[in-house]
């Protein structure tokens, strides 16, 4: 068997790059290790909404809810909330991945890509330096698949990068450790719910994205460096409790979302890789779709020009790095930063940050806009972070 | 040497990104240990989200 590219890992990213690929039509072979395509879903599902029209045209049927805004809640309660002027005016979605994620690798099989599942890459085939395709196993059989161009999108257990020399594995100081409960039951609004401070969630945050009626998805993460005898379920279960006792669990899911910069390099010669593999999720908020399949798609981009030149090499391929980079690059930068100074801060710090934002009216309806007002009172962040808003 | 509870195990991942010597693999949904490349670094089970590793 022979492609011009296999993907590896269907997800958001991986079955965005097929798709893309497909269509400036390279010979595709999208790889999947689980029999079922969007399940489990490791995931709490928000996206913003702009960022998102850009990449997909919206249907129904894959959409929860609209959300119509955020309510941050500091660790002394006091709460803030963001919301656009003209009530009715969502500002983001609350997916339904199981759906989407199918969605999208039907897209990408659409669009011509072969695609197989329950299916594991186990290795990559070289011919010394050069990467010639990949070894895959089915069920117990071992087989190999020649192609040119690998692409990583294999998600944040990622390996692909690792086989070809480039150290994905991530510092527990850039990794959230979530766990997640879907539940029925719940008082909530089209809101999305944050909730800060080392009560529920020492080094990241607590959630509560509405999933329709009175359904929701209530998980948090706690960082790597701060997870210890303590494990997030737990945490989770204390926050059920304080959030909504009454709310019946139907679903629990657990994973793990990078919150680092990204991976360098993302290319060696015949590989990217793309999307949680190369460690694209927002270092603040840890939401990883949208950056994830706008790698894919740059990607996938870069590819069809590859094809076209018959060039593989990693000098070549270092062109979706650089757009990658160009265009998301400075936010990860400036983002990641503010995750480090937040991480600084006492929950005492956030909660008077917060007492003394309450009546702020907070036209910037983005997390970044809170996170302006919050060091407004602190020249020297504020002057380092300067830097990243020119 | 580490160990996996089977039974509290939710086939995440975590551990998987932040062992730093791919002693660790899921096979869908059962987690494979490589004891011959582990190097008791501990870091995968103070990630585990569920506490399902141990030494
Ligand atoms: C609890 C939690 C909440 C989150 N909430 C949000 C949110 O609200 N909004 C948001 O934008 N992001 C959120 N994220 C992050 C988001 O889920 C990820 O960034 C996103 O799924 C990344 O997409 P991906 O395609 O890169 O990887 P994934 O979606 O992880 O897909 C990787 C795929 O590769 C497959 N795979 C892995 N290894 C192999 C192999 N060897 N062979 C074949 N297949 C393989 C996996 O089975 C998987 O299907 C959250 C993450 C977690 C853990
Ligand atoms: S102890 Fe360290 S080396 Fe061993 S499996 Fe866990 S993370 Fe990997
Ligand atoms: S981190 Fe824990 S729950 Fe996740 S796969 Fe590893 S052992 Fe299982």
């Amino acid at each position: 068997m022979e492609y011009d590219a296999v993907v590896i890992g269907a997800g958001p990213s991986g079955s965005f790059c097929a798709k893309t690929m497909a269509e400036g039509g390279l010979r595709v072979l999208l790889v999947e290790k689980k029999q079922e395509i969007g399940a489990p879903v490791r995931c709490a599902e928000g996206v913003g909404k702009e960022d998102f029209l850009e990449l997909v045209d919206v249907d129904r049927r894959w959409i929860s809810v609209e959300i119509e805004g955020a309510v941050i809640y500091a660790p002394d309660g006091t709460k803030i909330t963001m919301s656009r002027e003209h009530s009715g005016n969502e500002v983001g979605y609350v997916l339904e991945r199981k759906i989407f994620d199918r969605h999208l690798a039907e897209e990408a099989a659409k669009a011509g890509a072969e695609i197989m599942v329950k299916t594991r890459a186990i290795g990559l085939l070289k011919e010394g330096n050069k990467i010639k395709g990949v070894k895959l196993s089915r069920m117990g059989e071992i087989f190999e698949v020649e192609s040119n161009l690998v692409i990583g999108a294999d998600g944040v257990e990622s390996l692909v990068g690792r086989w070809a020399g480039i150290n994905t594995a991530l510092k527990p100081n850039d990794v959230e450790s979530c766990a997640q409960y879907l539940v029925k039951g719940i008082d909530v609004k089209p809101y999305c719910e944050f909730y800060l401070g080392s009560r529920f969630a020492p080094g990241g945050y607590a959630w509560v994205f509405p999933k329709g009626r009175d359904m929701a998805n209530v998980g948090l993460g706690v960082l790597g460096k701060y997870s210890g005898e303590k494990k997030p379920i737990e945490y989770l279960n204390e926050f059920l409790e304080f959030r909504c006792p009454e709310a019946k669990v139907v679903e629990l899911i657990v994973g793990a979302v990078p919150v680092a910069m990204p991976v360098e390099p993302m290319v060696a010669d015949g590989l990217m890789l793309v999307g949680d593999a190369a460690h694209l999720a927002d270092p603040i908020t840890g939401g990883g779709i949208l950056n994830g399949m706008d790698s894919g798609r740059i990607a996938g981009k870069v590819a069809i020009e590859a094809k076209r030149r018959d060039d593989f090499s990693a000098g070549f391929l270092k062109r979706y790095e650089k757009e990658f980079m160009e265009k998301h690059g400075k936010i990860f930068k400036r983002n990641y930063f503010i995750k480090e100074k937040l991480m600084g801060m006492s929950d005492e710090e956030i909660s008077e940050i917060f007492r003394a934002l309450k009546d702020v009216n907070i036209e910037d309806l983005s997390v970044f806009g809170l996170i302006k007002e919050m060091f407004r009172k602190n020249p020297k962040i504020l002057f380092e972070l300067r830097k990243y808003f020119l | 040497m580490v160990s996996v509870n089977r039974e509290r195990c939710g086939y995440c991942g975590a551990c998987v990104g932040i062992c730093p010597s791919t002693a660790l693999e899921l096979v869908e949904l059962h987690l494979k240990i490589y004891d011959e490349k582990c190097v008791n670094c501990g870091l995968c089970i103070r990630i585990c989200p569920m506490g399902a590793l141990e030494v």
